[in-house]
């Protein structure tokens, strides 16, 4: 009987993270902004695969890398979400549960298989000004190895995290007009897209976490209603 | 944990069935004898007009002879183009209607578009189905499922039995203790194409011919203040019609009975 080759933890670990990273690397790149009337999704994406969608009543979803598998993600956070707001109230499915969620799912694979997840993901969650302890919006953004951050303002998730996000450090402002918004917003993934033109209307996936509505705050919006907002 | 089950598929009723057990309401496994402490909701009626459909519910619930409540709600917006009206054993009528309408959303989250209208109406009669033994023993479901068809640009409405069987009504129907007397009322007030504020009249008298002859049926209480729920639905999304609204309708058939017309 031969023996089996020894490799050390940390050496697994160290390849599957690459191996998870690579695969992230190739993807186009997503941001989330807060503006003044929520929260502002957008992808570069042309193709009628969306990469951007709605958990529940304040809460949306991003994903990039193999679209398989953080497209299974978020039918499994949709799953859990409707299913604890039929069990308790619909006041109780808030964005920090559902990340802790994701996250340990993601870490889990991470360690037990030997293919990692090729994704990493946002959780946003849009104030409800109703209630007193509900009023701030939320950002979490959490990697291929359920590691989980939480951000103020805007947060990036693709392949060229760095140059989009030094845009959107230079030119982010608090409580930003939506056409405000979907302008730094484009630009920023126009600098991480590495091309010298504008990124056009019918190339972005924008949806909107909109604090007016009642219910469901999510809406995705058409390339008019994208371009009407990027010309406002 | 998020991966708690197997479950793959678009429905929020099957994924209860296969991996939340737990999270739904066993009621075949009740004794005959529950039924009767169980309240039960009356009238409930539902009709095509102009613009879309109208659906209307009287607010009374009865356990036995009792009055379980006055003021029950028996008209539910299940998604932005459909009603739920439900007649019945009223906790799992309730119970139904909401998941009917988790069910509508968590199917449109999962697939990225919404089920036709006729589809919605299907899953409803299955849901019925499933509840067979419950009604069995005489916890039935009996609701009307109406709503606005945004590819067709017609209201329709459907009618259920305790086996699922579900009939698409072309004009009106009600259903419940009293639902024979507001289909007779129904059966002269309305005709094709009703104008809405027609309509609610129509329906509050077809709600008060009911509440004379059913004593379960709840009808205008003026001295409380609790009106029927009137809800329609339209190109528009949901309306309801305002309490000043129906309260106006319902002294009109007051004066008329006084004046001698009208018994």
């Amino acid at each position: 009987m031969s023996m089996p080759f020894y490799v050390s933890p940390e050496q697994v670990m160290a390849d599957k993270a690459e191996f998870a990273r690579k695969g992230i690397a190739r993807g186009k790149s997503i941001v989330a902004l807060e503006f003044l009337g929520g929260i502002l999704l957008m992808a570069e994406n042309s193709t009628s695969l969306s990469k951007v969608g709605e958990i529940y009543d304040r809460l949306a979803f991003a994903g990039v890398g193999k679209f398989s598998e953080f497209d299974q993600l978020r039918k499994v956070g949709v799953r859990f979400a409707d299913t604890k707001g039929y069990a308790y109230s619909r006041e109780d499915v808030r964005g920090k549960g559902m990340a802790n969620a994701f996250s340990q799912v993601m870490g889990e694979v991470f360690t037990r298989e030997i293919k990692p997840l090729e994704v990493e993901i946002i959780v946003a969650e849009v104030g409800d000004d109703r209630y007193e302890d509900h009023r701030t919006n939320s950002l979490y953004r959490i990697k291929y190895d359920g590691f989980i951050s939480d951000h103020k303002g805007f947060c990036v998730i693709g392949g060229k995290v760095e140059e989009v996000e030094s845009v959107l450090k230079n030119d982010y402002r608090p409580d930003m007009p939506a056409g405000d918004a979907a302008r730094l917003g484009r630009r920023a993934l126009t600098a991480g897209a590495e091309r010298s033109s504008e990124l056009g209307a019918s190339s972005l996936e924008v949806c909107l976490l909109d604090r007016g509505r009642s219910g469901r705050k999510f809406c995705r919006l058409t390339t008019d209603e994208v371009q009407g907002m990027l010309d406002s | 944990m998020l991966v708690r089950g197997s479950y793959q598929g678009s429905s929020f009723f099957e994924l209860l069935q296969v991996d939340y057990r737990h999270l739904m309401p066993d009621l075949a496994a009740w004794g005959r004898s529950a039924v009767a402490s169980v309240p039960h909701g009356t009238t409930v009626l539902a009709m095509r007009f102009a613009n879309g459909v109208l659906v209307a519910g009287d607010r009374l619930a009865t356990a036995g002879h009792a009055v379980a409540s006055r003021d029950v709600v028996k008209v539910f917006e299940t998604d932005p183009h459909s009603l739920m009206a439900i007649s019945g054993a009223a906790g799992p009528c309730i119970e139904m209607a909401r998941i009917l309408s988790v069910e509508l959303e968590h199917y449109e989250k999962i697939e990225g578009e919404g089920l036709e209208l006729e589809g919605k109406a299907n899953k409803l009669s299955q849901m019925i189905r499933a509840n067979l033994p419950a009604a069995m023993q005489g916890l039935a479901v009996v609701p009307l499922f109406a709503g606005y068809d945004t590819r067709r640009k017609i209201g329709r409405l459907w009618k259920f039995d305790i086996t699922g069987g579900r009939y698409e009504e072309a004009e009106f129907d009600a259903t419940g203790s009293g639902g024979l007397y507001a289909r007779e009322s129904l059966k002269h007030g309305w005709t094709r194409a009703l104008a809405r504020e027609d309509a609610v009249k129509v329906a509050v008298a077809a709600l008060t011919a009911a509440a004379d002859e059913d004593r379960a049926t709840g009808g205008v209480d003026l001295e409380r203040g609790i009106f029927p729920i009137i809800k329609m639905c339209t190109a528009s999304g949901h309306a309801d019609a305002t309490e000043a609204e129906i309260a106006a309708c319902y002294r009109e058939i007051l004066a008329a009975r006084s004046a001698g017309g009208n018994r």
